[in-house]
């Protein structure tokens, strides 16, 4: 699988709300002073009287998105992932999630991949926080072209979405031309019985990888890419248990409350046997450094993905 | 403003008095000091100044109200069952199981409710939102929210008040009810905000400062937001907590304590009398 192209879901978050409000004059953006990072820019340079800035102030964001969702726009709210759901945590509950409004909330720079910047700006408690509130979708494509998909399938969705992008350029291996995206839906990519591995975001590439050598060594993996966090495809995880009976999960998250906790739950409460193991980050905090060693450090590779479905 | 019309919107503010007594009396909990602080306003945005239906009251070019401060719910549900939007004999179920009337206003389940809230400092960034959003769609619509003077020691109110400012928003207007009193005490003893009306001022907005109590005096301040473009606009209203409730007047204890089933009829009583001695004039 070398030398595929690569982009960072980022850009493919900006080329889309670009091309979407060319269709759609209702969709208006909200930003707190990172347009040029979260890549709200390139909407903002096609539709500046679309694109309001709200300086650094995402907890104000969070529910001015909200009134502006409850006069009938349909506003994507930006920041980084450490401040749309952790900073403004609070705001995103009371203001969007209980009254149910139509806020997309687009965080970028989500997990250890943010690299250089450090522990203080890598979120890898998102998934966590956000799963946590009533009615909210979870979203972590995988690539650019599953990202583009997923922003037009939550400006469709009505109700608060909550979607995750990377700032790290990383594989585009989806086909765009034969692409079918569904929020709820999860994608086999491989088959295979020995073992399952269920993947998100990025660690989605290096399941695959991961499969790849496994193969070399005799075991068939299923490669599963969970792009909604939530609601959970339970069918597709349970179908893998029954089949595979072993469940790696990989996530640039947290093993605390992401998607490794959320498949243990359906699991275990399934009675079907079947052991899990996590891969993610181990309950601590991460430091600054490139991302790509970055990554490998903190285990979220396809060496360590082999490793642990080797030890089930 | 006529002396008839002053007399009927005294009349209309006992009633909602009236209806605040009764709901947190039923409830046995809920915040009757600041909804009673705050119901000469809530009776004049109501019945006066605000183009709103309770026959319609989605209607999407309506003006808007969010009660930032949204403890004093009791105060906005006895006006909105006083405006028609739902039954009086509701209030009594206030944060009863299966009410429409939870403890802090709830849009989708109360009409005439424009916006959940409840967590201090919220309701007015929204309602900026609001305010943005018509702008953008070309709307007509005014956007006011209610804030309570504690409630602005909360950084959020300040990124707000900076967002309306920033964006011109002078369908916005800002209603800070200075009563004086929070939960821990007199507001000047917890945390002293200062000259708030210098403070909004600063972040560019036009305000004034006035007597919430003064139908007159409301009637004034909102004929001037009305007038004043470019800016935000912000209302400084001094209005005495409890009033209306000799017992409660001016009281911390009852920030947030219903009365019992005795002090319900003191209550009803002195309001009775306020309300036969309205009507005979």
């Amino acid at each position: 699988m070398a030398d595929v192209k690569k982009m960072a879901t980022r850009d493919a978050y900006g080329a889309a709300l670009a091309e979407l409000g060319e269709e759609k004059q209702d969709l208006v953006v909200f930003e707190a002073d990172l347009a040029a990072a979260t890549k709200t820019g390139v909407f903002r340079k096609k539709f500046p009287e679309r694109h309001f800035e709200c300086g650094i102030a995402e907890g104000n964001m969070m529910a001015v998105a909200a009134g502006a969702a409850s006069m009938g726009l349909v506003p994507f709210a930006s920041s980084f992932a450490m401040f749309a759901a952790g900073r403004a945590f609070e705001q995103v509950r009371n203001s969007i999630g209980y009254p149910h409004l139509n806020v997309k909330i687009g965080a970028t720079h989500g997990g250890i991949s943010v690299g250089e910047d450090g522990a203080s700006h890598q979120c890898c408690e998102d998934f966590a926080l956000m799963r946590s509130i009533p009615g909210m979708v979870v979203l972590c494509p995988s690539d650019a072209v599953e990202a583009r998909a997923a922003v037009r399938a939550a400006y469709a969705h009505e109700g608060p979405v909550y979607l995750r992008f990377g700032r790290l350029a990383i594989p585009v291996f989806h086909d765009e031309e034969n692409f079918k995206f569904e929020i709820g839906k999860g994608e086999t990519l491989k088959e295979g019985d020995d073992v399952a591995i269920i993947a998100t975001g990025l660690m989605v590439y290096e399941a695959l990888e991961a499969a790849e050598q496994l193969k070399n060594e005799g075991v068939h993996a299923r490669v599963i890419n969970i792009c909604t966090i939530k609601p959970l495809d339970e069918e597709i995880v349970l179908k893998a248990a029954r089949e595979c009976g072993k469940i790696v999960t990989a996530e640039e998250h947290s093993i605390i409350g992401g998607l490794g906790e959320a498949v243990c739950a359906v699991v275990a409460e399934s009675g079907v046997p079947c052991k899990v193991k996590r891969v993610g980050v181990n309950d601590e905090f991460g430091h600054s450094g490139p991302a790509v060693p970055l990554l490998k450090q903190f285990g979220l590779s396809a060496e360590n993905i082999v490793k642990v479905a080797k030890e089930l | 403003m006529t002396d008839t019309e002053r007399r009927d919107l005294q009349i209309k503010a006992t009633k909602v008095r009236m209806g605040i007594v009764e709901g947190t009396h039923a409830a046995k909990a809920g915040h009757p000091g600041g909804s009673l602080s705050a119901a000469d306003m809530f009776t004049y945005l109501y019945f006066k100044e605000m183009n709103v239906d309770p026959k319609d009251p989605q209607n999407p070019d309506r003006d808007r109200f969010v009660l930032s401060k949204g403890h004093t719910a009791p105060g906005l549900y006895a006006t909105l069952a006083l405006r028609g939007f739902f039954p009086w004999e509701d209030l009594k179920t206030l944060r009863q199981i299966g009410s429409h009337l939870q403890g802090h206003p709830n849009m989708n389940l109360t009409p005439g409710v424009d916006m959940s809230t409840g967590s201090l400092g919220q309701g007015v960034s929204a309602a900026a939102g609001m305010a943005k959003a018509a702008k953008y769609m070309g709307k007509s619509c005014r956007v006011y929210t209610l804030l309570g003077d504690g409630e602005i020691e909360e950084g959020q109110v300040w990124e707000a008040f900076m967002f309306a400012a920033n964006y011109h928003l002078d369908n916005f207007v800002a209603i800070i009810d200075k009563n004086g009193l929070q939960i821990d005490g007199p507001t000047k003893e917890v945390m002293d905000s200062g000259d708030i009306a210098e403070k909004l001022r600063a972040f560019g907005f036009e305000v004034v400062e006035i007597n919430g109590h003064s139908f007159d005096e409301i009637e004034a301040a909102f004929k001037k937001a009305r007038e004043t473009k470019g800016k935000p606009f912000g209302i400084v209203m001094h209005t005495v907590k409890g009033l209306g409730v000799s017992y409660m007047t001016n009281s911390v204890e009852w920030h947030g304590k219903a009365p019992n089933d005795a002090e319900y009829e003191v209550a009803m009583n002195e309001l009775r009398a306020k309300l036969a001695e309205l009507e005979a004039e």
